[in-house]
């Protein structure tokens, strides 16, 4: 990853997003290999390690019996930083906070204030790399809405250098400058979200039959424009150069084809569609 | 860019976290509040109930005086910050401290200050009500002193088995039941009467009980100054330490490497 780029790591459940987050944080010592971190070993130097990065966990960490103010203050001195210092931090982050709750308990806030404390805890001491394992899950559109400004924000504004995982490719797509899609432990690919897409064409048809969709699929691979056709199951992925022209003779050499179309959509290519050519399944799911 | 975190220093360290753990005390009654009850009951009772026993055995102070170190001990024995330490491993909280650049030995450290603190706090309660039930130092406030601060080392080398199943386990169950470990401490030793008085059997477990000597010493500040009782005590301490804190220690550096 380079200095001051937000890094879009994508995966479905169990693919190996938290562990890897978790090496890289110096919770996990990695079984065999390395990585260095903000410039320094994550196995030899794990110390400075922490005092570089800030992290959101995919639960978020908080003490429900402090108020926010506390929390912060705590985690503020854990960092060793002065009281002032924590104020004035405290001041920047308050557009993650929900201010008028930062005397409440925390036991008493949704799950979204929740969320947006423990960003803001990771946040608290300015850190040069942040990580955030999946920061958006469970929250409601309000609430991932702020945080994505707030990423966006600090990677503008203070250069931070943002490692995100995500199951939302609509998160990943708004917010990376490049993607990583991993898959049963391995990247698979890496790249600008646009690169990655230009891969599957300018713009894609998704067709669903009732029948054999390989014949489907033979029937319009002839088809002028056409770049690609993937079959998943009862559906048909067609990758073409301009949509709104090739429709038409797609849908006609399925009709001529005795093709029974069920749907047929046409649509920009996104990262689903990446992720479904390179590993052959869906990653998007529900909430992206 | 710069990053305003740096390193604080261990001292530091130790009091932040000690720091959280006393803010929260107040709001959460329960780490103190069955304890403090339970040993402001069993003097009571204990003296109520064998108030003359004196009488049939040599016992070469007043009863109330000997009884008071046992309520107390009965009150701080498995006190600790475990439960709460339990609940940072299963929210999470732990991580994010781990996360942090203090050091780990802090993270125990810290909660044991914090205890001590506690305990202190509850032995000088129970002594206040012993001066209530007519207790009196002979030692002066030095050694009510003495007295407090023993009964707190006491209660700092016990808690190191609760924290040593809170981090082994991660579990909140087992730590809430870590305080049946006190009993065989509390009972097979000198609580109601001397060694002399007691079957052979029991005198001689009571013998290998580091609770016996941490008793003497504790009763030997009601009619004097006695440097061998209170060296005797100190090593009952440090004999449970020696045991306690290498299992806490151990269990954070296995939890560490296992997180």
């Amino acid at each position: 990853m380079a200095a001051g780029e937000i890094y879009g790591f994508l995966g479905p459940n169990g693919a190996g997003k938290s562990t890897c987050v978790r090496m890289l944080c110096t919770l996990l010592a990695p079984t065999s290999g390395s990585a260095t971190v903000a410039g320094h070993n994550v196995l030899s130097d794990p110390g400075q390690v922490r005092l570089r990065i800030g992290v959101a966990l995919q639960d978020a960490a908080l003490d429900p019996k402090l108020t926010g103010r506390e929390l912060l203050a705590v985690q503020a001195r854990l960092y060793g930083m002065s009281k002032r210092q924590a104020a004035i931090r405290l001041g920047e982050l308050a557009g993650l906070v929900d201010m008028t709750a930062i005397d409440r308990r925390i036991e008493t806030y949704s799950g979204g204030m929740r969320r947006r404390l423990d960003l803001a805890a990771a946040l608290i001491h300015d850190p040069e790399v942040v990580f955030m394992d999946e920061p958006t899950t469970g929250l409601d559109p309000d609430s991932r809405v702020r945080v994505w400004d707030e990423l966006r924000r600090l990677n503008r504004d203070a250069g931070v250098t943002v490692f995100l995982t995500t199951q939302y490719l609509e998160e990943a797509d708004e917010l990376a400058d490049r993607v990583g899609i991993i898959c049963r432990g391995e990247l698979v690919a890496e790249g600008a979200p646009t690169d990655l897409k230009r891969r599957i064409g300018t713009d894609v048809i998704i067709v669903a039959v009732d029948g054999d969709a390989h014949a489907a699929a033979e029937a319009v691979r002839p088809v002028a424009g056409v770049e690609s056709v993937e079959v998943h199951g009862d559906e048909l992925t067609v990758a073409v150069q301009d949509g709104s022209r090739s429709v038409s003779p797609v849908a006609v050499a399925l009709d001529t084809n005795g093709a029974t179309v069920t749907d047929l959509r046409l649509r920009s290519p996104s990262l689903d569609d990446v992720y479904l050519e390179l590993t052959g399944a869906r990653l998007a799911v529900e909430g992206s | 860019m710069t990053t305003l975190a740096r390193r604080a220093g261990f001292g530091h360290d130790v009091a932040s976290i000690a720091g959280r753990a006393l803010r929260l005390l107040p709001r959460d009654g329960s780490a103190y509040l069955p304890a403090m009850v339970a040993g402001v009951f069993i003097l009571i009772i204990n003296i109520a109930a064998l108030g003359d026993l004196p009488e049939f055995v040599d016992i070469d102070i007043d009863y109330e005086s000997y009884q008071l170190p046992v309520g107390i001990l009965f009150a701080v024995t498995g006190l600790s910050r475990a439960y709460a330490l339990v609940l940072d491993i299963e929210g999470g909280y732990l991580d994010r401290l781990l996360l942090s650049p203090i050091s780990r030995v802090a993270i125990l450290l810290g909660l044991m200050v914090a205890d001590v603190v506690l305990v202190a706090a509850l032995s000088l309660l129970v002594v206040l009500v012993g001066f209530v039930l007519g207790v009196e130092f002979t030692t002066g406030v030095l050694g009510v002193l003495v007295f407090v601060g023993l009964c707190a080392l006491w209660g700092l080398a016990f808690a190191g088995f609760p924290y040593a199943i809170a981090l082994r386990t991660g579990n909140p169950g087992a730590v809430a039941g870590s305080w049946v470990l006190a009993f065989p401490f509390l009972l097979l030793t000198t609580a109601f009467v001397p060694r002399e008085a007691m079957a052979d059997w029991l005198a001689a477990v009571a013998a290998w009980n580091p609770m016996t000597y941490v008793l003497s010493g504790l009763r030997s500040l009601f009619v004097g100054w006695d440097a061998a009782e209170l060296g005797k005590a100190l090593g009952g301490v440090a004999v449970l330490a020696a045991v306690s804190m290498p299992l806490a220690f151990g269990a954070l550096a296995s939890r560490v490497r296992r997180n």
